[in-house]
């Protein structure tokens, strides 16, 4: 089943600790975290992990400095990850700032608990969905993933890995305790079989190189530290060199870099379960452990003759608009299930336009849907 | 004649261009300020470590301090307020052949930075930080800050000071530095040797650098330009090697003991991890 450094075959383990495998998997090998609940179990598992695969686990003094750990880890060449649940990913918005504007590559784990605050810290929530998108202060584009089961945690974490090697920036797994908690049996496949996105080192020779001159998909390559390429980053808005450059224009050139290398890669980047949307009168739109408790309530509409499909966001940021705007365009409404009191939802009904009504089904926190609630609002619009 | 190489273009070169990004000069610290020259003396001290420059990172957090890193022709992050060392922690364990230097201010590494110091010390991660303490908040122009003395005149404490300072020495050994040495801005040499010495040091060390701020600091409390701070640094200055850093606390306008206070050896990271695992760091 294992060659003593990786996993293959099948397995019956929880969501955080499969996310800590597909970590592994994908190539992280310098874990820093702050043990939270429901996160804890990641933090556990890499800490007896890394060693095995030559990886290092820091134990932090908290969130900040994690946060700030993986960014210096990933410059020192090595893919780097945390874990956290919400108070833990307030306090790692300001360097996943930092992250975005040196364009660092690493992975950040939400296992999400009701909050706001402490909250529920062992009862599930899914409220820091908003706080992904805009939690750092400034403008920027961030990507974020939402498993809905162990399975995706440990396949979407390798995607994340992928895709912050590729555009260059913190990915985001948005996931919660209800996933990140949950026992299920999960396949891994071999690690010579699993696509890895290298990072792009430089091709040019240290006294040519600009850190920051993009390529054409927007995105530059990485030098690490002690390559001999003498790099300097900084936080504060700067030129293609790396230097420091307080001027408006600067501003808007890099700023506009930030967010269109996301936005302008948005189809390769966009992941999307839909089923039964063709002929939908009413859509399901919903995510995570929510999208999955919604299939029962979708069930049970269509054997009551509804019209009910189904749009499982997998990649949350950047959100899908194009999609959503189109389904408006033909179906009656939106149904959206989320465990918060509406941050998704708003998304959806400003896609939709007034083009189909966008109904939102909240729950504040501290378990799952009633599926029953879920369908009770299907049949009310379906009406 | 001071020391200089003709180039093909027949500019005057500073022996040190090579390690300065030359392009972005002139720097942006005022007149009489002390991190140019603290600066200088880490750049000189580096070349006598024997350490490849292309093996050395440079990482700062924010203030006027914060800016060296990006003087810097060398491998230099100018990270978030107060984050240098944890960013230096990762970026140490991730590549074990890096030297790893933090330089940064008194605010930035003992205020808002002042739990990641403690718990890098504890740790005893090989890294070198330098930390110019200038008493004062200069990038914000000037309040009190955790290393201002009792009584000292601020933006923010017009009236003196009310809080008691940091003694950086003592809360560093207390903490678990390894390696502990002050000097100010008039005892270049010394300084030199002692970034050196804390360079080729495994495990945390610590040099403190006290340092002028005429602009913000000196302004607030008659010591406006920064001649008359050297003047104070030189006059004020005892040199007491070895002494217990709970007395090295530097009161309003008193004594500055400087000297190597703190060098002994105890297990660091990451080796002592590389021993664990089984592994070498």
């Amino acid at each position: 089943m294992s060659d003593g450094k990786y996993l293959s075959g099948e397995f019956f383990m929880s969501g955080d600790e499969a996310c800590a495998e597909g970590a592994i998997n994908a190539g992280c090998r310098f874990f820093a975290g702050y043990p939270i609940t429901p996160a804890t179990e990641i933090a556990e598992r890499m800490s007896e992990r890394m060693p095995e695969v030559g990886g290092t686990y820091m134990q932090m003094e908290d969130e900040l400095a994690s946060m700030a750990a993986i960014l210096g880890a990933s410059w020192g060449g090595v893919k780097a990850m945390t874990a956290t649940s919400g108070p833990g990913f307030s306090l790692m918005m300001e360097n996943i700032g930092l992250g975005v504007m040196l364009e660092t590559p690493c992975v950040v784990v939400d296992i999400q608990r009701a909050g706001p605050s402490t909250g529920l810290p062992t009862l599930t929530g899914q409220g820091d969905m908003m706080q992904a998108r805009w939690g750092s202060h400034g403008c920027y584009s961030i990507i974020a993933l939402a498993p809905n089961s162990p399975q995706e945690l440990y396949d979407l974490t390798i995607t994340a890995f992928n895709l912050s090697e590729q555009y260059r920036l913190p990915v985001l797994i948005m996931s919660e305790a209800a996933t990140g908690h949950m026992y299920e049996k999960i396949v891994i496949r071999p690690v010579s079989e699993i696509e890895i996105t290298a990072r792009r080192k430089p091709v040019v020779p240290p006294d040519e190189y600009l850190p920051f001159e993009p390529g054409d998909d927007l995105v530059p390559s990485m030098a690490s530290a002690g390559s001999g390429y003498r790099l300097h980053v900084t936080g504060l808005t700067h030129d293609e060199r790396g230097y420091p450059t307080m001027t408006a224009e600067a501003q808007s050139k890099l700023v506009r870099r930030l967010i269109d290398k996301v936005e302008r890669n948005k189809e390769s980047i966009i992941r999307l379960e839909e089923d039964g949307i063709d002929d939908a009168e009413v859509v399901v739109c919903s995510y995570g452990i929510s999208a999955r408790v919604s299939l029962i309530a979708i069930e049970q509409a269509r054997q009551e003759g509804i019209k009910v499909g189904l749009l499982r966001l997998i990649t949350v940021w950047p959100f899908p608009e194009d999609r959503v705007r189109e389904i408006a365009g033909h179906i009656g409404a939106f149904v959206v299930p989320e465990i918060n009191c509406g941050q998704i939802s708003l998304e959806v009904e400003r896609c939709a336009g007034g083009k189909a009504k966008t109904v939102l089904v909240p729950h504040m926190g501290g378990r799952v849907h009633d599926p029953e609630s879920i369908l009770e609002v299907i049949r009310q619009v379906a009406r | 004649m001071t020391t200089t190489t003709s180039t093909t273009t027949g500019a005057r070169q500073h022996p040190l261009d090579e390690y300065l990004r030359a392009d972005r000069l002139p720097h942006i610290w005022c007149p009489g300020c002390g991190i140019g020259l603290i600066l200088n003396a880490f750049l000189r001290g580096l070349l006598k470590s024997g350490l490849d420059p292309d093996k050395v990172a440079v990482v700062s957090g924010i203030g006027c301090t914060g800016r060296a890193a990006g003087y810097l022709k060398l491998d230099s992050f100018h990270t978030t307020h107060g984050r240098a060392i944890p960013f230096a922690t990762g970026l140490r364990l991730a590549n074990p052949e890096l030297k790893v230097v933090v330089f940064s201010g008194d605010g930035d590494l003992l205020a808002i930075g002042g739990n990641h110091f403690i718990h890098a010390a504890r740790r005893n991660i090989d890294m070198t930080v330098i930390c110019v303490n200038n008493f004062n908040y200069g990038m914000t122009g000037g309040q009190f800050g955790p290393t201002t003395p009792p009584t000292a005149r601020t933006t923010t404490s017009r009236m003196g000071n009310t809080e008691a300072s940091f003694n950086i020495p003592y809360l560093a050994e207390a903490s678990g530095a390894v390696y502990i040495a002050r000097w100010t801005t008039a005892q270049v040499t010394h300084l030199e040797k002692s970034i050196t010495e804390a360079l080729v040091k495994k495990g945390f060390s610590l040099v403190e650098v006290v340092s002028p701020c005429p602009t913000y600091y000196g302004r607030s409390n008659r010591l406006a330009t920064g001649l008359s701070l050297m003047q104070y640094y030189r006059d004020s200055s005892i040199t007491r090697h070895g002494i217990s850093t709970r007395n090295a606390a530097i009161d309003f306008n008193g004594q500055i003991t400087v000297g190597k206070f703190v060098d002994i050896y105890r297990p660091y990271l990451p080796d002592l991890r590389g021993r664990y695992n089984g592994t070498s760091a």
